[in-house]
């Protein structure tokens, strides 16, 4: 029993950092209609920035909790520049083009953030300096880390954050409004090119938070270490019911789950024949019966198809 | 240039022919600009590691090694067969990736090399192997460990590492013997490597009298252990045997100690790396794995190597580097002999190598293996792998594992 409460945990915290990259993409789905691809590079960046700053920082013998805020704000300014940049230059001039075109400008930024990151930092596996040693909580055989539990509620705080703001703000509600009809919106006084910028821009924030706690928590990054993120995310983001935000969450946790029971118990259920690596499969499984009985996903709503 | 498989899907394949095309050209016109109007002859060894990528680290420290011996070779003024040489490297990036493998050994075999140095990954080396053999090229690898390399029947197939019938069975013995491990359980990262080396180490282990009470597969890309983690803290093991790469061992030391697991851990080569320390922090104390060869610094040419490696590149050997150099060095040492540079009048002095190299001394038996190569195990104290115990396996450990596995 503790362990499959064990594999829960594991899921549950895995889950959080899929939920937190899941964001990004929903919320850049709802109001664009556009897959960001790039998102998960965006995180790789955050994720090697906050990794970058904290060995130098560490170096220089500066407290730990000093470095660890230092590291977050400089990955979330350069990501919040990146993120409403890449609007900017790559998106923006494609808004009219057919749907086609700003997907596949998407896998361009994708990659050429991967080679940039390359040429930035290498192409070796790097390793975050261990400022604070996690110290492991214990409750009936259940083992946390305190690193852990904070990555789980501070998912859950920026999501609950992310629904106030976009329920009950002024700007939430011009993302709203963006969302239903970017041609009404601007002709009621929404300036919608503005509206999308802070879309990126709160999602790229996010997203540098993911990638911090992803190099926080496995202690290593690479350049391409936003690939396999960004897909799991995504993944996350269509079973909530992409361009929902609670969805993302409810995506995200859920993944991580499946995830982390599949690979607990994929070589009983199958008697030995199907190990451990083969966690994916049930992965995606799920997301195909979501997809077959549920298309719009968990929490999604049917929209009329808007072109 | 590398491509990713991501990558791939923009370039229509047009185009890339077009490029290969153009870079085909390129090539050949390089070729014919080589000869030089003195009588000085250019022989090209090749070199096929991963220079980029999860694994770039020890590519690159195998290209350097190979670049070592070069350099070390042409200050000699070599004459083969009476004519003055002058050796030329090429290196290749394989991506760690099967399917590149064979374009890169293709490639190499059309500009003409004498000889090649590689692959890095047994999943690289196989392929490759079966191109090198057609061209007539010889091949050393310098690390390739899994046991089928040198068992397809290819007469260019050498390696000068011990194989992981050897390796894994040494661990197995070590485990059972040493440790006095009872209940083990077993991971593989899914590659040739990883799993040819957790199968001899299971099989023995088993024979010994030891419970494999989990085996567990992971991939060489994952960074997350903890659901087979928690699954194998379960079963209570006292040892956990892991078959892999550092990118993935580094982490998963990490994830066992923050589940509270406190069974001891060790490995292959894959992960006796500074780099594996560097990734599990704290947690690798106490860590074994083993090494073919000797320890680098009690290698009959380990010190001068290492000074001089540190010298040139910047940084410390990271793992192959010596056996780059010495795969090098047969070569040159069997077209002296044959007194040519003709693969097809050297490859079979290759075979009857007798070299004193870095890593010791170098013979092959019938198949390509190195004979008699040792294996060091060694254990992370006060963050540094130290050298605990070498072993020279002989025929024996290979009998018992080939034995039971029914």
């Amino acid at each position: 029993m503790d362990i499959f409460l064990q594999q829960i945990v594991n899921g549950l915290v895995q889950g959080s950092i899929y939920a937190l990259v899941a964001l990004g993409y929903t919320m850049v789905y709802g109001i664009l209609g556009l897959i960001n691809f790039a998102h998960g590079d965006i995180c790789m960046i955050g994720a090697l920035t906050a990794l970058t700053v904290a060995q130098v920082l560490a170096s220089m013998g500066l407290p730990a909790p000093l470095v660890l805020a230092l590291a977050a704000l400089a990955a979330v300014a350069v990501c919040c520049g990146l993120g409403v940049s890449i609007e900017r230059a790559a998106y923006r001039p494609l808004r009219r083009a057919p749907r086609l075109a700003p997907l596949i400008t998407a896998i361009g930024v994708s990659v050429l953030l991967q080679y940039s990151a390359a040429l930035v930092w290498g192409k070796q596996y790097l390793s975050m300096p261990e400022l604070v040693k996690p110290s492991d909580i214990e409750m009936g055989g259940i083992h946390l880390t305190d690193l852990q539990a904070f990555i789980f509620l501070l998912a859950c705080a920026v999501m609950a954050a992310l629904l106030w703001f976009i329920r009950s703000t002024r700007a939430g509600r011009a993302m709203r409004a963006t969302e239903q009809n970017p041609d009404v919106a601007g002709l009621m006084g929404v300036n919608v090119n503005h509206v999308i910028a802070v879309t990126f821009l709160v999602g790229s924030a996010v997203g540098a938070i993911a990638g911090m706690m992803v190099v926080l928590y496995y202690g290593i990054g690479h350049y391409f270490m936003g690939f396999m993120l960004g897909l799991k995310a995504f993944t996350a983001a269509v079973l909530g019911g992409i361009g929902n935000v609670a969805g993302a969450m409810v995506g995200g946790m859920l993944l991580g789950v499946v995830e982390s029971l599949a690979a607990g118990y994929i070589g009983d259920l199958t008697g030995g024949v199907l190990g451990s690596n083969y966690r994916d499969i049930f992965a995606f499984l799920v997301l195909v019966l979501v997809l077959v009985f549920r298309p719009s996903g968990l929490l999604g709503e049917r929209v009329a198809d808007r072109t | 240039m590398s491509y990713l498989s991501k990558a791939d899907m923009i370039h229509p394949p047009a185009v890339r022919a077009l490029l290969a095309f153009a870079f085909a050209l390129m090539l050949a016109g390089c070729g014919r600009e080589a000869p030089k109007p003195s009588d000085v002859i250019t022989v090209r060894i090749g070199a096929a590691s991963p220079l980029t990528g999860p694994q770039a680290h020890i590519g690159i420290d195998i290209r350097n090694g190979v670049q070592l011996a070069i350099e070390d070779a042409n200050a000699a003024n070599p004459e083969i067969g009476g004519k003055k040489v002058k050796f030329e490297l090429i290196a290749e990036d394989d991506e760690a990736n099967p399917t590149k493998a064979t374009t890169v050994a293709q490639k190499l075999v059309d500009s003409k090399v004498a000889a090649v140095v590689g692959h890095f990954n047994s999943g690289a080396s196989i392929p490759a192997s079966k191109i090198y053999s057609d061209a007539g090229i010889p091949q050393i690898s310098p690390s390739s460990t899994n046991p089928k390399y040198t068992q397809q029947g290819f007469k260019t197939a050498f390696r000068v590492v011990a194989h992981d019938d050897q390796q894994g069975p040494t661990l197995g013995k070590f485990a059972i013997e040493k440790l006095k491990a009872r209940t083990i359980a077993v991971i593989d990262d899914s590659t040739a490597y990883g799993q040819g080396l957790a199968d001899a180490f299971e099989a023995t282990v088993k024979a010994g009298g030891a419970k494999v009470v989990a085996r567990e597969h992971t991939t060489d890309k994952d960074t997350d252990f903890k659901a087979i983690l928690t699954r194998i803290r379960g079963r209570k093991p006292e040892l956990v045997m892991f078959g892999g790469i550092d990118p993935q061992a580094g982490p998963m030391v990490k994830q066992m100690a923050e589940l509270g697991m406190k069974a001891k851990f060790m490995g292959g080569d894959g992960m006796q790396t500074p780099n594996f320390i560097k990734l599990a922090g704290g947690a690798a104390e106490g860590v074994m794995a083993s090494i073919p060869g000797l320890p680098k610094d009690q290698m009959p040419g380990g010190r001068s190597f290492l000074d001089r490696y540190k010298a040139k590149f910047k940084s410390e050997v990271e793992l192959f580097a010596p056996m780059g150099y010495d795969a090098v060095m047969v070569f040159i040492d069997a077209m002296k002999r044959a007194g040519s540079t003709d693969p097809a009048k050297f490859l079979p002095e290759v075979g009857k190598t007798r070299y004193q190299g870095v890593i010791g001394p170098i013979a092959f038996d019938s198949k390509g293996d190195l004979v008699n190569g040792p294996i060091t195990v060694y254990v992370v104290k006060g963050g540094k792998w130290e050298a605990l115990e070498t072993v020279t396996p002989g025929a024996a450990p290979a009998a018992a594992a080939d034995g039971t596995k029914k």
